[in-house]
């Protein structure tokens, strides 16, 4: 590798050593490293010509060790895992380099020696745990099976399932043993494919993404589990995850990937709290932290796109979209730099200016008004909605007496797990979702028709959905220019030269040009794709538009875009948000109001501040204490333990009592339903607990964590 | 699982109640007279009043309707017009052959259809892939009278190695009539192997690249156990409905097959019916294979639930 050497650009002037250039593999012994990965290049045949994917990737896990690979999608994450494990498609080929478990090579052994690697020495985990499992198999033979190939017999290896089963703490591991994949929760799924991965006591763990598509409770849990079976096993761990906060969480270390090099690297918390590349700048940036707010500041971006696989970058993979690049980054590649005291490689950035990466201007600072007015009537009220589904003779509460409102300019957050009834309820706004008799769904004052068919088409036009996956949103034969003409004619009747116009000014205020508007969807990026599909709600000029997980499938410099987009939007047009979303930070970017929803009831409503500042209702401080989160918070200890109930079949008295780790000893809260009540001006809840009594028991918590 | 069973078995009924209604549609109401229509414009007026009496054409719609009921039921569907021979008789000699060829040629369909495209599937991409899906792709592509004259070209009349017609000897074995019947059979292979090839190539593809292939890889086995107990079970789910839909066309469909191999089967039977306005022979055929293509399906939607967990209990909740 290469020498240490000084660079020559910069003076050594300020109080940190000069930059030395480092070998990223340094201190890792190949033959004793869980993982080690050294110089991987990795191309995928594309059309017969070969495309590089991986340029170049070099780290190390330890044993015992966990070690996180963060970047955004297409970064090379995955591909590396996959090569690691001899797991490429059949068009992808290491051109060079070597990947080692346990000190053998993966990359140049034959499949029958790669077949015992996978049995004995490496296990994997894997984002959708649904499409892990046999859909046509019983979970106890699936679990069963992974002792057999260790050599157990039939017997032996059943129970040696179902002490795994219970290793991964799931309830009743007999009966889920009798279970196909399908009747599982999404969380216990996870938990069955993790017990199959620890059957062969792997030395190295491969997570992909294992709890994206997770509820956050869910995900809190599953990543509890991992931790402290990596403490029982002694297992290292490679954790793949697009959420910073997931690597945070687990790993010790974090390599920062980006175009098929790791371009940061070092401890998961140095690394976080002090990025020195660019990109990890940019990345960190593009989130929503520290309880930022759409009136107080924009969110960073990362402008630019991610190089076309294959594309040429001799020099830094990063310089195209760098705000600090010159023309030495064209021209020079980059050295390993070492960070800090520390030169053994442990914590370098491949980049020429480190020093000038704490001059990269933050984006820039709103006066922090809230435009929205108080005081004025809301736009959309609903009374009393229900929404009950029927099945089988069963009748599933999806939606219980929901009391909401809407004002104009405003942002309304609706947060809750899955099946709380957040989507049910987005639905019925639009119409989509006929409520029960005796519901009222009320824009302007005027009581609007359960379906949207029989709206007024005034009406239809005001309300507009922004959806969580554009590419199924939008009709991929059509042109930009024909979805968003036909949704300007279809909302509005304007036709012919005065369409165009305001064609113009629609596509100007989504930030798309006019070479997009003749192009397909397929031929855009996730994230023009969302512009067009907002600029689709936004042609009518709604005044409210509901955006279901808008977001969710973006990464998150593309997430940041959108958001800042949504933002100014409402700024200029005074348009209403119903927004949906998993991810607490966004929804508190964008919220003035956030509701909390269980098992279709709402459980708390307030502004968004008092809903995050607390005091919460247990439910939300749960859900709150769930994100793991990118700045290391305090560890607080709220869990929630078992599943979420059966809507069929709610618990009597506070639907959440099964589950409230500050259930009431009285019993009270087994038998009565707490009201919804005004705790605070604007702030309602719905807990036996007096606001003052939580607030004691809340701020105890924090004090001790 | 027998509530599922029942349930099914109630539907086909109902299927094939409105199946008799159309039927009888098709048949009584569309001609509107059918003794005219059998005797043609020029037929003096009392000859058509006759015929239209003889047939019972003559009476209410209701009455005509409950007739053909009564005739499902007691397996009694008159005479034919044509050649006065009771209509079950004739349906039941051409069903027999029908059903001889169709069995014969599912039975060396099936296991090639799915081997080859198994087959194809594993070499996805390569030569082998290439050629199995090339050659089913032409075989469904060129007409079934095409294949089978090049069939009686190849195998009867150069190499003169199978009987160029289907007509057995009167009172042959089983095997015998195999051997009769392996030609036409064969020009069925040719044009069915394409369908199943192709959905047992994509049920493989879509079951190996799917993640439980890939977790059951991760366990260290052979790709050989992989394949045994994760794949095959999932991959083959969609070839079963298309081997049923096929059922129905090999049972009553064949008529060039029919014809050129001089089978007397029932896709003859029932264009020459529907040409002589023979109105109870085809009544009855289309009924016959109306049942016989439910039957399939049924059958297929059973083993389908039976395979898939998740149709089987979602059946009985």
């Amino acid at each position: 590798m290469t020498d240490p050497m000084i660079d020559p650009l910069h003076d050594n002037d300020s109080a940190a050593a000069a930059p030395v250039a480092v070998d990223p593999l340094a201190g890792s012994d190949p033959a004793t490293a869980a993982l080690h990965v050294e110089n991987l290049e990795v191309d995928f045949l594309v059309r017969g010509i070969p495309r590089r994917v991986l340029r170049g990737v070099s780290f190390s896990v330890r044993p015992g060790e966990s070690f996180g690979l963060v970047g955004e999608s297409g970064c090379g994450k995955s591909t590396t895992a996959y090569s690691a494990l001899g797991l490429l498609p059949d068009n992808g080929r290491v051109a060079a380099g070597r990947a080692l478990i346990a000190g053998k090579d993966v990359t140049s052994m034959s499949s029958s020696d790669l077949r015992q690697v996978r049995l004995n020495d490496v296990s994997m985990v894997y984002q959708d745990p649904g499409a892990a499992l046999n859909p046509t198999l019983k979970i106890g033979m699936q679990v069963a099976e992974a002792f057999t190939m260790l050599g157990a017999s039939k017997a032996e290896a059943r129970d040696r399932a179902f002490e795994a089963l219970r290793r991964v703490r799931i309830s009743d591991p007999r009966g889920v043993m009798e279970r196909y994949p399908h009747q599982l929760s999404g969380g216990m799924q996870q938990r069955v494919v993790i017990a199959m991965a620890l059957a062969n006591d792997p030395k190295l763990l491969v997570l992909d993404e294992p709890t994206t598509g997770l509820d956050a409770t869910v995900e809190a849990e599953v990543l509890d589990l991992v931790e402290s079976l990596r403490e029982d096993t002694g297992a290292a761990v490679l954790l793949i995850a697009h959420n910073l906060g997931v690597i945070r969480r687990i790993c010790d270390r974090v390599g920062v990937m980006y175009a098929g090099k790791v371009v940061e690297q070092g401890r998961a918390a140095e690394v976080f709290d002090n990025p020195s590349h660019p990109y990890t700048v940019g990345l960190l940036r593009c989130l929503p932290r520290h309880g930022a707010r759409k009136n107080d500041r924009r969110l960073d971006t990362i402008p630019g796109f991610l190089p076309q696989i294959g594309e040429s970058l001799p020099t830094c993979v990063f310089v195209d979209r760098c705000p600090i690049a010159t023309d030495l980054c064209r021209t020079d590649a980059p050295p390993v730099v070492a960070l800090g005291a520390d030169t053994s490689g442990a914590r370098f950035a491949r980049c020429h200016h480190i020093d000038k990466v704490a001059e990269i201007a933050p984006a820039g600072l709103l006066d922090g008004t809230d435009p929205g007015a108080r005081e004025v009537e809301p736009i959309l009220r609903l009374e009393g909605v229900n929404v009950t589904f029927h099945q089988n003779r069963r009748s599933i509460h999806a939606l219980v007496d929901v009391n909401l409102d809407l004002r104009p300019g405003e942002t309304l957050g609706l947060v809750g797990e899955s099946g709380s009834g957040k989507t049910t309820l987005a639905k019925t706004i639009l119409g989509i979702q006929q409520p029960d008799a005796g519901s009222r769904v009320v824009l302007d004052g005027v009581p609007l028709e359960g379906s949207t068919r029989k709206r007024p088409q005034d009406a239809r036009r005001s309300i507009q959905i922004v959806f969580q996956n554009p590419d199924s949103a939008l009709n991929r034969a059509q042109s930009v220019r024909a979805i968003l003409s036909r949704a300007l004619s279809k909302l509005t009747g304007i036709t012919g030269n005065e369409a165009d116009d305001r064609l113009e000014v629609l596509i100007n205020h989504v930030r798309l040009t006019p070479r997009h508007l003749d192009l397909k969807p397929r031929q855009l990026s996730g994230g023009l794709k969302q512009r067009v599909a907002i600029g689709r709600a936004f042609a009518g000029d709604p005044r409210i538009v509901v955006c279901d997980e808008p977001t969710s499938a973006l990464d998150v410099s593309v997430q940041a875009a959108i958001l800042n987009l949504l933002a100014d939007l409402q700024r200029d047009e005074q348009s209403s948000y119903v927004f949906i979303s998993h991810d607490l930070g966004v929804v508190r970017y964008l919220s003035d109001r956030i509701a909390v929803l269980y098992l279709g009831r709402i459980m708390e409503v307030g502004p968004a501040a008092d809903v995050f500042a607390g005091p919460h209702h247990p439910y939300t401080e749960a859900l709150l204490s769930a994100v793991p989160s990118v700045d290391g918070a305090p560890e607080t200890r709220i869990r929630l333990d078992g599943e979420v109930p059966s809507a069929a079949a709610p618990p009597p008295g506070c639907v959440f009592h099964t589950r409230c780790p500050r259930r009431l000893e009285s019993g009270i809260c087994e038998t009565e339903v707490p009201p919804l009540v005004e705790v605070e001006p604007g702030h309602r809840m719905a807990c036996h607990i007096p606001l003052e009594e939580l607030r004691g028991l809340q701020a105890a918590e924090t004090v001790q964590a | 699982m027998v509530v599922y069973v029942l349930r099914r078995l109630a539907l086909a009924v109902v299927t094939l109640f409105l199946l008799t209604l159309i039927v009888f549609a098709i048949s009584n109401v569309l001609p509107q007279d059918v003794a005219r229509a059998i005797l043609g414009p020029f037929a003096p007026a009392e000859s058509v009043a006759q015929l239209n009496k003889q047939l019972g054409t003559d009476q209410p719609l209701l009455v005509q309707y409950w007739r053909l009921l009564k005739g499902i039921i007691t397996f009694d569907f008159g005479t034919s017009y044509q050649s006065g021979q009771p209509v079950t008789e004739l349906i039941g000699q051409t069903l027999s052959n029908s059903a001889k060829l169709a069995i014969l040629a599912l039975l060396l369909t099936v296991p090639l259809g799915v081997v080859g495209g198994i087959a194809a599937a594993l070499r996805k991409g390569r030569l082998a892939d290439r050629v199995i899906v090339t050659l089913g792709l032409a075989g469904s592509a060129i007409p079934e009278f095409v294949t089978s004259t090049f069939l009686i070209f190849v195998l009867g009349l150069k190499l003169n190695v199978l009987p160029v017609l289907a007509t057995w000897p009167e009172g042959s074995s089983i095997g015998t009539q195999a051997y009769y019947l392996l030609m036409p059979s064969l020009a069925l292979v040719l044009v069915y192997f394409g369908y199943i090839a192709r959905m047992a190539r994509a049920g493989t593809i879509g079951a190996l690249e799917a993640d439980y292939t890939r977790t059951a890889t991760m366990k260290g086995m052979t790709r050989a156990k992989v394949l045994r107990t994760h794949v095959l079970r999932n991959a083959l789910l969609p070839t079963i409905s298309v081997v049923a839909t096929q059922t129905g066309y090999l049972f009553g469909g064949l008529l060039a097959v029919e014809v050129i191999f001089n089978v007397n089967g029932l896709g003859r039977l029932l264009v020459t019916a529907a040409k002589a306005k023979d109105l109870p022979v085809l009544s009855a055929g289309v009924l016959v294979i109306g049942t016989i293509y439910m039957v399939a399906t049924l059958l297929a939607d059973l083993l389908i639930s039976y395979l898939n967990p998740r149709i089987r209990l979602a059946a009985n909740a």
